[in-house]
């Protein structure tokens, strides 16, 4: 394990991105949203570490409970892609031929509709929140995980145990359970980590559109939209949220492939 | 043939599932629009103008039959004619799609089939890291840094903004299309290289490319001949998947750079609750991926013979 | 003398698959090596031309006309092979391009070390087609590796490697993925050739009475050593070494013709 440096590298980062997010329960070394209308965006300094933004808000506070709403919008829509997707590919996978050809079609769907442009109609339905972000995020995902299931699930099928146990009585439900689960259990993590990755990235950029958490809540991608007019006055600020998104995605993404590095004999190799 | 049936199905699947989810509104269009002028009959003469007063299958039908011959009927804010918007605003969309997929091919694949030889050595693992980067890195943000560099530090391109007059501004026009399409080209190239890559890695193993070498062609030029047709097949075939996510990018871009295309309208319509004409660009643009896809697909049949005799 | 190997050790990490081999080839002559899978004899013809994988470690000397092959770069290398050595392949599917027209890659080697230009090339690689004996070379060279049967691509793979007209040619099993019936047919094409051409040839195999057919003299390969180098005729009538003899025994338990050829006289 200790090779594998991908892995480590990947689950540091997420390490500090949850560590940011729980000590923002507790302590942050401004109230982020207090306002200071003569401290309006300065610079990095020894009372701001990051600099303060145009409402004279610490930036690094900001930056701190934004890690809040990144990752919980992050973990929720996994969980949502994660169970249906699951629940989707196994199901299609051991049902009848008439039930799992229209839903393959389904799955192909909304595979098509771009996640971002799912959760854009959506927050045109509902407005945007937080809420309709992970929501549409979640479903929009469970389409690729459902899709990733179905392919391992087949091969778990062909094996020669699985014919066994079929052969000798054992009902459905219980190859599913017994068998199939816990052999694609690995890929599910692989697979739960780097969606993942693409939630924060879809909820970074909701939130840069104006469609995602809204104000007065810190939202690293929202910060981002807001520092992008002050560019002449300062290059330096969006480098801050930026970079949290960048090192909080990067970290998912590597301890996913990290995770499939160190459980490759046992895991079956889909191209990615 | 039955992939244009599919094709199709798929269509009519997804704009009916737009359209239902647009009309589960709350809220009566008619009132909204006419608000404190809402007197009865001026209520009742805008819904059977816009059929609101028919049943949604109905209504979906009459849409439909629309869509088919090109019309997507007119918005019901500002009653302008929603196709000749689209069309209007894709002239600058396109190109910029046309001109980031280009950007990005060009990027990934030398990039990629460098990697892949240079497999151990120190500029082979940089790659796969600046590739990994560019996965994790939102676009917005390689917008944002390439506005930083070369608009704001040292005055090369716009910042952003769409010459008033369009193309007939050739020169401006393509200037202020540069930096949105190298952004998108980054973010698209990050992803394609690692396909490149991992398909001349296939290549290099391969026992043609054993055969290239034995007759006398080193390593770069076996790649060359061989390499590249076959490591487009994946890298094409991966774009073609990257439709959508490339027009996602292009909405993103256009935000950053504040173009006034597709994705701009798109997101405008969005805040002021513009249903029938969201419904339509929605539409269109699934229509358009749905139908790139397929393009690709015959482009892959052209560049693989073996499945162009099974066809 | 052609190619004087030395000394030839090649390592992959630390397991020696290759151990300290040593032989010669004249020009013109014929040599046979033969062993059976793990013998380390495909991975001496392919430390002669250069092409052994990345990882693998090699000690010993491989001498070319002279010059000593094992410091050369892959550039000096790719410019001897194809040209001065060349090289037939086991799997003849997997050995073309699949995307690519057979004519074309016949021509590459030509346009590469004779500069000459598609078009030329495409004609000769006809004329090539037609001595490999293939009918009807115009629709041959215009087709892909999947449209020709195991044979014919064998016959491609032998009109690609001697394009050039090189002085050595090796051959790496080339007719184990073949039909029985069409074995001898691509071996008697080989013989031919390579007698009108006066190549050199290295033969490997794991099939004694086809490696004894093709060459006049063998070397034997166990766990990377060569056991037994002589004349086929001192081979079969003083083998000392016990594995030879075992090799000989069952070829002449598996084949009648090799059991008249090796009782009756050397040929």
């Amino acid at each position: 394990m200790t090779r594998n440096r991908t892995l480590t590298i990947g689950a540091s980062c997420v390490i500090f991105s949850i560590f940011l997010a729980l000590l923002s329960l507790i302590w942050t070394p401004y109230d982020p949203l207090e306002m200071n209308s003569e401290l309006s965006l300065t610079g990095p300094s020894t009372a701001h570490w990051l600099g303060t933004d145009e409402n004279g808000r610490d930036i690094l506070s900001s930056i701190i409970v934004g890690s809040r709403a990144t990752l919980m919008t992050g973990i929720l829509a996994v969980i949502i892609c994660m169970v249906i997707g699951t629940s989707v590919g196994i199901a299609t996978s051991v049902a009848p031929k008439w039930v799992e050809m229209p839903a393959i079609f389904g799955i192909d769907i909304v595979l098509a509709l771009p996640t971002v442009l799912f959760a854009i109609v959506l927050a045109a339905v509902y407005g945007p929140s937080t809420w309709t972000a992970v929501f549409a995020i979640g479903i929009a995902l469970s389409a690729s995980v459902a899709q990733v299931t179905r392919r391992e699930v087949v091969v778990v099928l062909m094996a020669d145990y699985v014919m066994a146990a079929r052969a000798s009585g054992c009902g459905t439900w219980r190859i599913v359970t017994k068998h199939i689960l816990p052999n694609i259990r690995a890929s599910l993590f692989v697979q739960a980590s780097g969606a993942c990755a693409i939630a924060i990235l879809a909820e970074s950029t909701l939130s840069y559109l104006g469609l995602g958490t809204t104000p007065p809540a810190p939202s690293w991608g929202r910060m981002m939209a807001s520092f992008q007019q002050y560019l002449l006055i300062n290059p330096i600020f969006p480098l801050w949220p930026g970079l949290a998104i960048v090192i909080t995605v990067l970290g998912f993404n590597l301890l996913g492939d990290g995770l499939r590095e160190s459980l490759d004999p046992t895991l079956r190799q889909s191209e990615k | 043939m039955r992939r244009l049936a599919l094709l199709v199905m798929s269509l009519v699947v997804s704009s009916a599932l737009v359209f239902l989810l647009l009309r589960l509104l709350p809220g009566d269009i008619a009132q909204a629009k006419l608000g404190i002028y809402g007197t009865p009959e001026a209520l009742e003469q805008l819904r059977a103008e816009y059929n609101l007063d028919k049943s949604l299958p109905v209504q979906y039908f009459d849409w439909l039959s629309g869509a088919i011959r090109g019309d997507l009927g007119l918005s019901v804010l500002t009653g302008a004619d929603i196709t000749q918007e689209l069309i209007a605003k894709s002239t600058l969309t396109l190109p910029l799609l046309g001109l980031a997929s280009f950007f990005a091919v060009v990027i990934a694949v030398p990039l990629g089939m460098l990697a892949a030889l240079r497999f151990r050595k120190w500029d082979g693992v940089a790659t796969s890291v600046v590739s990994q980067l560019g996965i994790a890195v939102p676009t917005f943000w390689i917008g944002v840094i390439l506005i930083t560099i070369f608009a704001v530090r040292n005055q090369v391109f716009p910042s952003g903004g769409f010459p008033y007059e369009g193309w007939a501004n050739f020169p401006g026009a393509i200037s202020s299309l540069i930096l949105p399409a190298s952004t998108l080209a980054l973010a698209q190239g990050a992803v394609l290289m690692r396909f490149a890559r991992s398909a001349t890695i296939d290549v290099i193993q391969q026992d043609y490319f054993r055969t290239a070498r034995a007759t006398g062609l080193s390593r770069l030029h076996a790649l060359r001949i061989h390499g590249i047709r076959n490591a487009m097949v994946p890298v094409v075939s991966v774009l073609g998947m990257q439709i959508s996510t490339l027009i996602v990018g292009a909405i993103i871009v256009e935000s950053v750079f504040a173009l006034p295309g597709v994705g701009q309208m798109l997101l405008q319509d969005v805040n002021v609750r513009d249903y029938t004409k969201v419904q339509g660009t929605v539409a269109a643009t699934t229509a358009f991926v749905f139908v790139i896809s397929f393009v690709i697909d015959l482009v892959l049949g052209i560049l693989n013979p073996r499945t162009r005799q099974r066809a | 003398m052609l190619l004087e190997v030395r000394n030839l050790t090649i390592r992959f990490g630390s397991t020696t698959v290759v151990d300290n081999v040593s032989f010669d080839v004249n020009a013109g002559e014929r040599l046979g090596i033969i062993g059976e899978s793990g013998s380390g004899k495909t991975l001496t013809s392919l430390a002669v031309i250069g092409l052994l994988p990345e990882t693998a470690d090699v000690s010993g000397s491989v001498k070319f006309n002279g010059k000593e092959l094992t410091n050369l770069s892959d550039r000096e290398l790719s410019s001897i092979r194809g040209k001065h050595i060349g090289m037939v392949f086991q799997e003849p599917l997997t050995a073309l391009n699949p995307l690519m027209r057979v004519g074309k890659q016949i021509a590459q080697p030509l346009r590469n070390h004779q500069g000459i230009s598609l078009k030329e090339g495409m004609k000769r690689a006809i004329a090539l087609c037609e001595r490999v004996g293939l009918p009807d070379p115009d629709r041959i060279v215009r087709s892909y590796p999947h449209q020709l049967s195991g044979g014919q691509r064998q016959r491609i793979g032998l009109a690609t490697a001697l394009a050039c007209s090189p002085a050595l040619l090796i051959a790496d099993e080339p007719t184990t993925a073949l039909d029985v019936t069409v074995q001898k047919e691509v071996l008697k094409l080989m013989n031919d050739l390579v007698s009108q051409e006066g190549s050199a040839l290295i033969f490997v195999s794991h099939d004694l009475p086809v490696v004894s057919s093709m060459t006049e003299r063998v070397a034997v390969m166990q766990h990377g050593k060569i056991i037994e180098l002589a004349s086929v005729g001192t081979l079969f009538a003083n083998a000392t070494d016990d594995y030879s003899k075992m090799l000989i025994r069952t070829a002449q338990l598996s084949d009648d013709s090799f059991t008249r050829l090796t009782t009756g006289s050397a040929q």
